[in-house]
């Protein structure tokens, strides 16, 4: 029992680390509306740089983790630039950028595929050696105030009128256009945005798992579409912006709860990508077959006398 | 105020499906003209609004507002000057976002974008005020998502959007003709109420000929990437829908090729 318990704390933990990767996620795929693929190498991105930051240069973990958010920033401007300056469809030019950050992140960690963070000191370490607690309960609280702080950052930002221009792209840019907002540089400066938090993410990842892999980003942008779906289906759709915010960090806990219960039950860890692809598949699919299904139903060959119609 | 001179515009040029849709286009418009713009299918007059809004890059001539030359400014940089309303009542609001957004966006065209809130306590009074004066009762609905309206409330709403913050020119491209005839009639009556009320020089496309007769103190006729005819004044509130049926037949030397300007009439 108590082997559970701690593996759903562990679960719980790493929800709220990656809850930061999904952020970044949302900003591109809910409010502009593109399935970004660069996330799975700036994830590894940002892990792979605070990694080598710490043991080669001894660089503060914390420190480390914001250089790491500045260059997954730079690979998110990559992937803006292909999009925009050279009009390569988004996905394309996220699967580039992403194929690219595999070389680059072998380059980061100087030729090895895994790089072992073991004694060193993470802010992760700091904190359960500070505060006398274990190391998940640590990740936790670090996970719980950077989210936090960044779903209120966020809130604020979307909110001013850089911010609103920006979710207005995303929704009309045309009409935004017109309004004199330049749309590729909003594109551009989303991608940049969400690429930071991913690669943030995959630093904090890094020092709670204590080491760096070159296929840890493997699979982050269905993790991320998955914890979305499950943040909307628990808190619904019609809440305001910084409740969808916070839902999505809800939806990632939930994912990896659901994921640390099903490896308890005997799922193979080798066979956890495919459960979560069918598990978002069947997400996106859930509605549209129900919506098919409902119109079959509505139709009838009795002619209806309705005095309103 | 706005002056074209010999504007030209060839799409897919040295291909086969070659289209000369401005060929030497000039127009000048005085402060307060209210001009609108008949003519056929392929005419042209979409693409002079494009042009003139810069949506599309012009192959030469010059485009100049107040005397600043913008023939070669990119899109968003031009709405510093320009109010749209497109013929998509989707196009032209952001469906996802509420109304007061949609106007604080609006009330901002053309200007730096910063950090600040993007839309301010002290605003919300002027966007209740405005929307109070399109009497659709939309000020009661300020924090209501756009995508709740119907298609002649976001057409009202983006009219509205467009002239919030004075623009030096407004362009109005068929912005009727996707609405029932009922509230075609309601979003033009609103249209020349504002334009008057405040002091805008407008070009107006429309289909319907007796609407572009009623409206405006000048009528512009393209055909074929021209104008072929210009009139103003007197003689334009004295025009009849043969007039200028004959006119353009004599100018162009064939018959109004459009069923829908012919249902118009």
């Amino acid at each position: 029992m108590s082997g559970i318990f701690v593996a759903l704390q562990g679960a719980v933990a790493q929800g709220v680390l990656w809850g930061v990767m999904v952020l970044g996620v949302y900003i591109t795929y809910r409010l502009l509306n593109i399935a970004d693929l660069t996330v799975d190498g700036s994830f590894a991105l940002g892990g792979c740089v605070c990694a080598t930051l710490i043991i080669s240069y001894n660089v503060n973990p914390v420190l480390a983790i914001v250089i790491a958010a500045l260059t997954g920033m730079a690979a998110g401007a990559a992937t803006g630039i292909l999009h925009t300056v050279f009009e390569i469809p988004a996905i394309l030019a996220g699967i580039l950028t992403q194929i690219s950050l595999w070389s680059v992140n072998l380059r980061v960690m100087g030729g090895k595929s895994n790089l072992p963070l073991l004694k060193l000191t993470t802010l992760i370490s700091g904190v359960s050696d500070l505060l006398g607690i274990t190391q998940a309960q640590s990740s936790m609280i670090v996970g719980v105030v950077i989210a936090a702080l960044l779903v209120a950052v966020l809130y604020w930002f979307f909110g001013t009128e850089l911010g609103s221009a920006l979710r207005a792209t995303g929704y009309n840019e045309d009409m935004i256009r017109a309004l004199g907002v330049n749309t590729n540089t909003m594109k551009l400066l989303a991608l940049m945005l969400s690429n930071g938090l991913v690669s943030l993410s995959g630093a904090l990842v890094c020092q709670h798992q204590k080491y760096a892999d070159i296929n840890m980003g493997r699979g982050a942008i269905v993790i991320g579409l998955a914890a979305i779906v499950i943040g909307e289906v628990l808190m619904g759709k019609l809440i305001n912006f910084g409740m969808k915010l916070a839902s999505v960090v809800v939806g990632s806990i939930v994912y990896f709860l659901i994921r640390a219960i099903v490896l308890q039950l005997g799922l193979k860890t080798n066979d956890m990508n495919l459960f979560t692809a069918l598990f978002v598949a069947c997400a996106l699919s859930i509605p549209v077959l129900t919506a098919k299904w409902k119109a079959k139903k509505a139709y009838t060959e009795k002619v209806e006398e309705d005095e309103t119609c | 105020m706005l002056t074209i001179t010999n504007v030209r515009k060839t799409f897919n040029k040295g291909t086969v499906n070659e289209k000369k849709a401005l060929c030497g286009i000039s127009l000048h418009l005085k402060p307060g003209d209210f001009v609108t713009v008949i003519g056929g299918n392929g005419a042209g007059k979409s693409t002079m609004l494009n042009m003139i809004a810069g949506v599309y890059p012009i192959d030469s001539g010059k485009i100049e507002i107040d005397g600043v030359n913008i023939s070669r400014e990119p899109e968003y940089k031009r709405a510093k000057y320009i109010g749209r309303v497109f013929q998509d009542p989707m196009r032209g609001t952001a469906a996802g976002m509420e109304i007061q957004e949609n106007l604080a966006l609006a009330l901002r065209r053309g200007q730096k974008r910063g950090l600040g809130w993007g839309i301010k306590n002290n605003e919300k009074d002027y966007y209740r005020e405005a929307l109070t004066k399109l009497g659709l009762g939309l000020q009661t609905r300020m924090t209501s998502k756009v995508g709740l309206l119907s298609g002649g409330q976001r057409q009202a709403l983006t009219l509205l959007m467009a002239t919030l913050e004075k623009p030096k020119l407004l362009l109005l491209d068929e912005h009727t003709a996707a609405l029932d005839p009922k509230t075609a009639k309601k979003v033009l009556e609103l249209t020349d109420e504002i334009i008057r009320e405040r002091e805008l020089t407008a070009l107006m496309v429309t289909h319907n000929m007796k609407d572009a007769i009623q409206y405006g103190n000048r009528l512009i006729m393209m055909h074929e990437g021209r104008i072929i005819y210009d009139v103003e004044g007197e003689e334009k509130k004295n025009l009849q829908v043969e007039d200028l049926l004959k006119k353009f037949e004599e100018a162009s030397g064939e018959e109004f090729a459009n069923d829908r300007m012919m249902l118009a009439k």
